[in-house]
């Protein structure tokens, strides 16, 4: 039994929309990460769809880099975190509004 | 199997917005990527799930995770919301944003035709880390060498960014 292209599809885009929006939602800046992390997973989940639909093996090539930049993206994402944190004590996006006019 | 799947999958990811605690955010965030990884499976992608398992699972929760350690764990987060309007608001846009993510996937999209060159198709008998290592190193090659001073970059940033500071330019809070 094959599942159709759609249901992959409406799957990648409810994730995807759960990523953003727990993204606008939480204060947390790890969370915020996590759900950043979320986004990407649902577009490569999409690119392995078309992969296989068009019967292509770049779409998994695209796949391999984004989990490489999304790797390279934690590392200094969580890097400027623990800056952050060892400078003001505080983990929470709202608390750092230092540039605020 | 896909319905089982693609049901834990978004059952954790809902889970991991709710979620007050970090650290459970951080295991409903396995939990996402190990469905997502079974899904890779069932479209041919058997290294790609190997590798979301390994690089994701493995690596990118457990820094997750150190990071969460060092930030100390008990900290409960403060749900005191400092603009009143932001919730509502990001529910409409979240909402609005699946409906047009929805509704493009309706519309009729021109796309590529069928792939039947041997090469890079999926289903030509050569196993799929066959092809995808070969695609890799040959049309994807400049693309690669890139993420590699990618990786350095990154690398060196970290290293920058986790040094400890010399006295002289501590912020006041």
């Amino acid at each position: 039994m094959t599942i159709p292209v759609g249901w992959y599809q409406v799957l990648a885009a409810m994730l995807f929309s759960v990523g953003a929006l727990g993204f606008l939602v939480r204060r947390n800046a790890l969370v915020m990460f996590m759900c950043v992390e979320l986004m990407l997973n649902a577009v490569n989940l999409s690119l392995v769809t078309y992969s296989r639909v068009i019967n292509d093996v770049a779409g998994q090539v695209t796949v391999f880099f984004v989990m490489v930049v999304a790797a390279a993206e934690v590392v200094v994402g969580l890097g400027i975190l623990v800056a952050i944190f060892r400078r003001r004590h505080t983990a929470s996006a709202d608390d750092v509004s230092l540039l605020k006019g | 199997m896909f319905f089982l799947m693609a049901a834990v999958a978004l059952g954790s990811a809902v889970g991991l917005v709710l979620q007050r605690n970090p650290v459970h955010s951080a295991m409903l965030l396995v939990s996402t990527l190990f469905s997502v990884a079974v899904l890779f499976v069932l479209q041919q992608a058997h290294f790609l799930a190997a590798v979301q398992v390994i690089v994701y699972a493995g690596a990118i929760v457990v820094l997750f995770l150190f990071v969460i350690m060092l930030l100390g764990v008990d900290r409960r987060e403060d749900l005191h919301e400092t603009l009143p309007f932001q919730r509502p608001l990001a529910a409409g846009l979240g909402v609005l944003l699946l409906v047009m993510v929805l509704a493009l996937g309706r519309s009729t999209w021109v796309t590529a035709p069928v792939n039947t060159d041997p090469a890079t198709g999926l289903d030509h008998g050569a196993g799929t880390v066959e092809v995808l290592g070969r695609s890799l190193f040959s049309r994807f090659l400049f693309p690669f060498e890139i993420t590699s001073l990618l990786l350095t970059v990154a690398v060196i940033a970290a290293v920058v960014l986790a040094r400890r500071q010399s006295e002289g330019d501590e912020v006041p809070r």
